[in-house]
């Protein structure tokens, strides 16, 4: 079986000024977003509580919410989690658990009152002060843009002697475009589609840094065995011939990773839920970005013909 | 140069033997015990997040050491300057951590004296001089603080970790993260907030006398009067609000604290329901306890525990044999974690929680139920997948998964590294891409066919042009992988485990063992032609 038969010759980087100026549209209404509502933060990042609830019947909200009107935890935030009949519920207040101990003890005598004793369970409580979360926060956002760095400089260092210095630099930076790219686009479907930003989702924005940039890799790769192989021609050709060469690659890796994904997505449950999401959209957002970013932005600068020493 | 066939099977086959005894431990409940006292047996260990349990960071109020340390100092430098006969001289604490010393001018000279000769652990931050009267802030030195610090870290670690000896936890992990905070994780407990109770309570016990001179009302409404306190009194868990509004005016200064204490043991109490604590005190402190008794008669002795009221009875006549109680209503739950905090000792200084995570046990077994489906129903997918598109090469390629899941599993219990959600997450997620490897080279394999190569040929120059490819993408992955682990906590660094050794076993497995099955193949003179 096949997915592109040998030969294909598909002209990507011709559309490479609609993918640039597509792509900048995307990403620039993301960093609106952030900069006006700011992404929405999780216990993690932004402090405060986290109370995940289970109850043997039917509840609603309101009975929640008069529950924990007699706690003074400051304003609290109540969702449904997962499946409408699962019954679970995610209870978010801004204020701190004040005593140590007191917290849980408070939730769970709030919550016998209104709805008895037995009728529902803590499955998880997340409290994180405010310093951590500030912590967290700042590592979080340095290690993105430390892996991001560090990708673009291995591509320079690794194809530096290939292409000569100037022109690894350059797909070493073309890397790093398609990556932020990666990035900002996975944080707009979270924005999107309502998901906090939390440790976990985090970490699936790093792996999407190290994983997306791999088929850059492997096209990198195929443009230094091509500059070899073809000589008189212009680096646009070349790189389009690599990157229709790897194609059916490119598909075939992400498909994999995007089939697991999938099952994990729609059958690992509420809590890894937004990590998978976070992964199906970085991973998908990756193979467009590899194709239509990555190298063809390198010819937005660079058009003379490559020619081999 | 190519190790022979023979080689690499040896090896291929040790190593599957190694894993799959390194993994017999975490399937096998009850292990035989010959296989115990020759074989490995550490299974894989869950954390937190699947098997339940709490998380937390406390963070060492360590200033507040260092301000007792201080007033202390405080204490010593003015008997130090009265036993030397300065006079006019008033020190104070000042902003926390400094004191303020004010003499007139004409003695500054001599105060600086004494403080070089017996304070040499205090500089001075600033002195000056207005009208006659110097001043001198004085802090203590870098060094000091640093151990004072760390003392008061390292004993808290120290005591936390007793109580919750005591307490009775299996496998806890506490350790000092940081330069102020302390790590406990607690697997498995089934009363997440008894034992926070018990690790956070700073547990100070002091014997301070009632001061019944004074008015009490008078006292909170116009504050207390010099070198008297007003506290209140603790509430049992029977009692209602009441007591806990019941105000006793103290004399500031403890007779007595608990450091004096041997030994701490729950008695039931005598008419009522419930409990009350016994202490037992080490000699010297029952030879002071007794001269402030002696000294006291009549008078009423107030328990203090962490600046409450627990009782404050009237004491009758000199207690000897240094033995007393803490009455309060508690029931024999509370007076067992009081008891166990009293023997643990003090925190020196306040802790805080900076950071809690608790999962409860049904939530984490969902998690892995979920994982497991997930896992299985991805893999699926992954390996029908594989076999449709590649045929034979593909099949080649799932038995190479199989065994990568394999050793993958077993490098994590033999390091024993936790396995977590997000670290399920990345077992699934090295199913989908750990065929990478197997996709670039057989689409390198079908293209040296395509150009026309023989089926050896091709195989061979597959594996050697996909290679780089192999690598240089394994090792990008992998870096992440590295910064994630440095970045993350908890589950997340058990997701950039799975992630990095998925990466190790994948390279291995996708190279180097599918590849033994083809020259042995070719070395059989079997492959004439190629399922691709």
């Amino acid at each position: 079986m096949e997915l592109f038969k040998p030969g294909t010759n598909i002209p990507f980087t011709s559309y490479r000024k609609i993918a640039v100026i597509l792509s900048t549209a995307v990403n620039l209404a993301v960093l609106v977003a952030l900069f006006i509502k700011g992404p929405n933060l999780g216990v993690d990042f932004a402090g405060g509580t986290m109370v995940h609830l289970k109850f043997q019947q039917r509840v609603t909200l309101s009975e929640i919410r008069q529950a924990f009107e007699k706690v003074n935890l400051g304003g609290a935030v109540i969702q449904n989690f997962g499946e409408a009949d699962a019954n679970e519920y995610l209870v978010r207040f801004e204020k701190a658990a004040v005593e140590i101990g007191a917290l849980g003890e408070q939730v769970k005598k709030s919550l016998t009152e209104q709805f008895g004793a037995g009728k529902f369970e803590v499955r998880r409580i997340e409290y994180v002060g405010p310093k951590v979360g500030q912590d967290l926060r700042f590592r979080a956002t340095m290690s993105v843009i430390a892996a991001t760095i560090m990708m673009g400089v291995y591509i320079w260092v690794r194809f530096g002697s290939a292409f000569g210095a100037g022109l690894g630099l350059h797909f070493g930076i073309g890397a790093v475009i398609a990556l932020i790219h990666d990035v900002l686009v996975t944080v707009g479907a979270l924005m999107l589609a309502n998901y906090e930003l939390d440790l976990t989702v985090v970490a699936a924005l790093l792996t999407i840094v190290g994983f997306s940039v791999n088929d850059t890799v492997v096209i990198c790769d195929r443009i230094r065995e091509n500059l070899r192989k073809i000589r008189r021609e212009t680096l646009e050709k070349i790189i389009n011939v690599s990157i229709n060469e790897t194609l059916s690659r490119t598909i075939l890796t992400t498909g994999t990773a995007l089939m697991v994904l999938l099952a994990l997505y729609l059958l690992g449950g509420e809590v890894i839920r937004p990590f998978a999401f976070s992964l199906l959209v970085g991973f998908t957002s990756g193979v467009y970005s590899t194709i239509f970013i990555a190298s063809p932005v390198i010819l937005l600068w660079e058009q003379r013909p490559v020619r081999k020493r | 140069m190519r190790q022979s066939i023979l080689t690499r099977l040896i090896i291929f086959g040790i190593a599957t033997l190694a894993a799959v005894i390194y993994l017999v431990p975490t399937f096998v409940p009850a292990l035989p015990d010959w296989w115990s006292s020759v074989l490995p047996t550490d299974r894989i260990r869950l954390g937190l997040d699947l098997q339940g349990g709490t998380h937390l960071v406390l963070e060492v109020k360590v200033d507040k050491a260092i301000e007792n340390n201080v007033e202390r100092i405080r204490g010593d430098l003015i008997n130090v300057l009265r036993e030397k006969g300065v006079s006019g001289v008033s020190v104070e604490r000042v902003e926390g951590t400094q004191i303020q010393v004010k003499v007139p001018a004409a003695n500054a000279e001599r105060v600086r004296g004494i403080l070089k000769s017996d304070f040499g652990h205090l500089v001075e931050a600033k002195t000056q001089t207005s009208g006659g009267i110097s001043e001198f802030y004085l802090t203590l030195n870098k060094e000091e603080l640093r151990s004072l610090r760390d003392y008061a870290v390292d004993q808290s670690l120290e005591t936390i970790r007793n109580r919750i000896d005591q307490f009775g936890v299996s496998e806890p992990i506490i350790q000092r993260q940081g330069q102020t905070g302390i790590l406990i994780q607690l697997p498995g407990i089934q009363d997440p907030e008894r034992a926070k109770e018990i690790v956070g309570k700073t547990a100070l016990l002091e014997f301070k006398l009632v001061d019944e001179s004074v008015n009490v009302e008078d006292a909170i409404k116009n504050g207390p009067p010099p070198g008297r306190q007003v506290l209140y009194g603790h509430a049992g868990k029977g009692e209602g609000l009441a007591a806990e509004k019941q105000a006793y005016v103290l004399e500031s200064r403890a007779l007595m604290t608990g450091e004096y204490i041997q030994d701490a043991r729950v008695r039931p109490a005598e008419h009522l329901q419930g409990a009350s604590v016994e202490l037992i005190l080490n000699p010297s402190g029952a030879r002071l306890f007794e001269q402030i008794t002696a000294a006291n008669v009549k008078r009423r002795l107030a328990i203090v525990l962490d600046n409450r009221v627990y009782s404050a009875p009237v004491i009758q006549e000199r207690i000897g044999g240094g033995r007393a109680s803490i009455t309060g209503s508690f029931d024999i739950k509370e007076a067992r974690d009081l008891a166990i905090v009293l023997r643990a000792g003090a925190l020196p200084a306040p802790v805080e929680i900076a950071e809690e995570r608790t999962v409860g046990p049904s939530l984490g077994q969902d998690s892995i139920q979920k994982g497991l489906i997930s896992f299985i129903v991805g893999g699926s997918i992954v390996v029908l997948f594989m076999i449709i598109y590649y045929k034979g090469a593909g099949l080649v390629a799932v038995g190479a998964l199989i065994f990568n899941i394999l050793y993958m599993l077993a490098i994590l219990a033999g390091f024993q590294a936790v396995l977590t959600l997000p670290g399920i997450a990345g077992i699934v997620l090295t199913v989908g891409m750990a065929v990478d490897a197997n996709v670039l080279i057989n689409e390198r394999i079908r293209e040296e066919l395509r150009a026309g190569r023989a089926v050896r040929s091709a195989i061979e120059a597959g594996y050697k042009n996909a290679l780089p490819a192999i690598l240089d993408s394994n090792i990008t992955t992998f870096l992440s992988g590295v910064i994630l682990f440095q970045f993350g906590t908890g589950p997340v660094k058990g997701f950039a485990v799975t992630l990095c050794v998925g990466i190790l076993t994948t390279v291995i497995t996708a190279v180097y063992v599918t590849r033994i099955y083809y020259d042995q193949r070719m070395a059989a003179r079997k492959l004439d032609r190629v399922s691709i």
